[in-house]
């Protein structure tokens, strides 16, 4: 038996079956009980810390080789920060981050060089990412320098890289603001894959595009991922975009981790209330479909980062919060085809499942041991409270009990 | 049908540039009527915030040219005088814009700012303009108005800046409200607050409303008729039930079918429009969509009419030259409406 703090118990908790093909099990990144607290400072001459932002607090992932991680969650809920955590662009201020099962939570400049080299990032904003002063050729090529590609080599694989990404190499000796927010983003990812990089971190990569191009933009994103093997963690603020490319989603609330899902799953059977809430705030471009579905609109807004409220971080917004969730936070428990979520009150689960369902080892250590109650559920009958996408038709056949809950049982 | 409201047409408006003329507008007509939402969809670069920000007279400049007309009411607003103009500005077409950190004044309390545009508007006391200014504020679900009245824009956020921004174009109970973009910044969650919010008031105040927007999604949920813009040009326009459910255009195609459906099981593969949008200073002769469409034929050099083209159907309108007939099997990709991009290698 595992404990989670000992090294790997996390990686080897985790590796549950992804639900798709891609992703060979291998993890290449592991975080476990990460945390980066902002220091909130006030004063004139001397700084006194007076509070801390939980911007990530306590969250335990692994990303494994080859697959899609998508990372969901509104503004302010610490997913952008995880992602630059996870590159080490900033230090944690807890927990530890392994790559390829090297610790790298504590290294240095000099150290973190060969891991920028196989780690790389694609940032939201095209415009503020490439710097307006050099050519795209520079942009691109000055990467491939540092890493040590011979000079000589490096003009045609920009021009090669540039191709790939979908851009006419002759326009290398162009400068950003002569291309569109579409080809940006593509010098964006032109540059990140300059040094052959093995895992992406994109930063809501589309969110500034129009509709049309996005599409675009998605599509080239899934043709490289197959020609150079990439791993990606993409990060979106809602769950619309990150569905055509991940194969397993998480959920975050404020800083902790809420749903931990294979994609598919994610969509047919959500089973955390936030998450069923930020499905069904998502409008459907189909007015009849729009009209004919219940859709409960989320009330409030999240609260302050600064001062979290205690217990379960939504029972503030949730409808289904009772007064468990104000006391006891709960822990992430794993139910059947490796589908993690923290909730108290979980929504389309038959009581057989909460009843074999285990605690998981990614479970954040400041988390009860309140598993739901499987007897309540059984009292209440069944759940179904219909699909969450469509709003419709109550989905009463609820899913066949499974005694086994994956290889994750190395809860203590 | 109920009463005319806003009446445009044919409006043009360009722009002087280094690079030449931007047709940033280009014969742009339609009509809003008394409790009605006309939503305007097109990517960036349409013209969709240019003609309504022409219409709050925002456009004007040294540089700007402008054809057309837009009447409101019997009150030409192309060519109205800037004094007749902030007549109309606030009190008769009022307009809540996408950023609203950057619409607000940070140095002025929430509470002032209402008042102040009540007052400049209205010989009202400053006590009255407040308590009307608070009953705003609560009218639009901001809670403990009183006290929030006192705070200043910082203090809110972004959700509840936007909800400031509604009780500040409602203050005067104008007739016409615009909202460009008014979700676009804000999460999904409080974006569907939003909606419902702008909605119920609609209904309630029975004023019109013109809702820019590039999401279908926000505009399946809130419009009653829907204009599509492409390259400074309509393109196509009808009521919710035909852009959705018969569309012409083969722009709308590529927009209905490019938007993601939380609904249907995913596609294998994101339908994407090939190509980018054209140049507005040297647009493309003849249907501005042509360089881009899989479907185009000799004829698309020369430019479509707006007109009806749909038999039975007057008010539903667009710039294509396909026969009506011909395109219910043309827009059929995997049993859904979409551009079939694979024609176009």
């Amino acid at each position: 038996m595992a404990t989670p703090d000992e090294p790997g118990a996390i990686a080897r908790g985790a590796s549950a079956p992804n639900g798709s093909g891609r992703g060979n099990g291998t993890a290449l990144i592991e975080a476990e009980h990460l945390e980066l607290y902002f220091p909130v400072k006030k004063g004139i001459l001397v700084d006194r810390t007076v509070a801390h932002v939980h911007a990530v607090d306590d969250v335990s992932l692994v990303l494994t080789e080859g697959e899609t991680l998508g990372v969901v969650g509104e503004s302010g809920c610490g997913k952008s920060t995880l992602a630059r955590c996870l590159v080490r662009l900033h230090e944690p201020t807890g927990g530890t981050l392994r790559f390829r099962g090297r610790d790298i939570t504590k290294l240095n400049r000099r150290g973190l060089q060969p891991i920028r080299r196989e780690v790389q990032m694609v940032f939201q904003d095209p415009v503020s990412s490439l710097n307006p002063r050099k050519r795209v050729g520079q942009i691109i090529g000055v990467p491939m320098r540092l890493h040590g590609v011979d000079g000589s080599d490096v003009e045609s694989r920009v021009r090669d890289l540039l191709h790939r990404v979908g851009l006419n190499p002759e326009h290398i000796n162009r400068f950003p603001h002569e291309f569109s927010g579409g080809q940006r983003q593509r010098i964006g990812v032109a540059r990140a894959l300059a040094v052959n990089p093995k895992l992406l971190v994109l930063d809501e990569p589309v969110s500034a595009l129009d509709v049309s191009v996005q599409a675009q933009v998605i599509n080239l994103l899934d043709d490289l991922q197959d020609e150079f093997g990439l791993s990606y963690m993409f990060i979106a603020h809602d769950l619309s975009i990150v569905r055509h490319v991940s194969d397993r989603i998480v959920v975050m609330y404020l800083g902790k981790l809420m749903e931990v899902s294979p994609a598919r799953e994610l969509y047919e059977k959500p089973i955390h209330p936030y998450t069923q809430a930020l499905l069904a705030a998502i409008p459907i471009p189909d007015p009849h479909e729009n009209q004919a579905r219940a859709r409960t609109v989320l009330g409030g807004e999240p609260p302050n980062p600064i001062d979290p409220p205690p217990g379960c971080r939504f029972h503030t917004r949730c409808p289904h919060a009772t007064e468990i969730c104000a006391t006891t936070e709960p822990p992430l428990a794993e139910y059947a085809g490796g589908h993690l979520a923290a909730c108290h009150h979980l929504q389309s689960v038959g009581a057989e499942e909460i009843a074999s369902a285990v605690r998981s080892s990614l479970s954040p250590t400041s988390a009860g041991d309140a598993m739901p109650d499987a007897e309540a559920a059984r009292q209440a009958g069944d759940p179904a409270p219909g699909d969450p996408a469509t709003g419709r038709g109550a989905r009463t056949g609820a899913t066949p009990p499974s005694p086994s809950a994956g290889p994750g049982s190395g809860a203590p | 049908m109920a009463e005319r409201l806003l009446e445009v047409a044919e409006l043009e408006v360009s722009f002087a540039t280094e690079d030449g003329l931007v047709r940033a507008v280009d014969g742009v007509s339609f009509a809003l009527h008394r409790g009605e939402v006309v939503a305007i969809v097109g990517e960036s670069g349409s013209g969709k915030s240019v003609t309504v920000m022409t219409l709050m007279g925002l456009t004007r400049g040294v540089n700007s040219r402008f054809g057309g007309s837009a009447r409101l009411g019997d009150r030409e607003l192309v060519t109205a005088s800037e004094a007749e103009l902030e007549r109309v500005r606030g009190a008769e077409i009022a307009m809540i814009f996408q950023d609203p950190i950057s619409s607000l004044s940070p140095v002025m309390r929430i509470g002032d700012q209402i008042v102040e545009q009540i007052r400049a508007h209205e010989k009202v006391s400053k006590g009255a303009a407040m308590d009307r200014a608070v009953e705003l504020m609560e009218r639009v679900g901001i809670p403990r108005a009183r006290d929030r009245a006192r705070n200043y824009p910082h203090e809110f956020s972004g959700g509840m800046r936007q909800r400031v921004m509604i009780a500040l174009a409602l203050s005067l109970s104008p007739s016409v409200l615009i909202a460009d973009e008014p979700t676009t910044a804000l999460d999904v969650t409080i974006q569907a607050q939003i909606l419902q919010e702008v909605k119920q008031l609609s209904q309630e105040s029975s004023s019109g409303v013109i809702f820019v927007t590039h999401d279908l999604g926000v505009v399946a949920d809130i419009a009653d008729r829907v204009i599509v813009m492409y390259a400074g040009q309509v393109v196509e326009q009808g009521t919710l039930e035909e852009i959705f459910y018969d569309p012409q255009h083969p722009y709308t195609w590529g927009l209905l079918g490019s938007v993601t459906r939380m609904d249907r099981p995913p596609p294998r593969r994101l339908p994407a429009i090939p190509g980018l949008p054209p140049s507005l200073t040297d647009p493309p002769e003849g249907c501005h969509f042509a360089p881009r469409c899989p479907l185009r034929f000799d004829r698309c050099h020369e430019l479509p009419p707006l007109q009806a083209r749909v038999p039975g159907v007057a008010g539903h309108l667009d710039r294509c030259w396909l026969q009506a007939g011909d395109k219910r099997d043309r827009r059929e990709v995997e049993g859904q409406i979409g551009l079939a991009t694979e024609a176009v290698a």
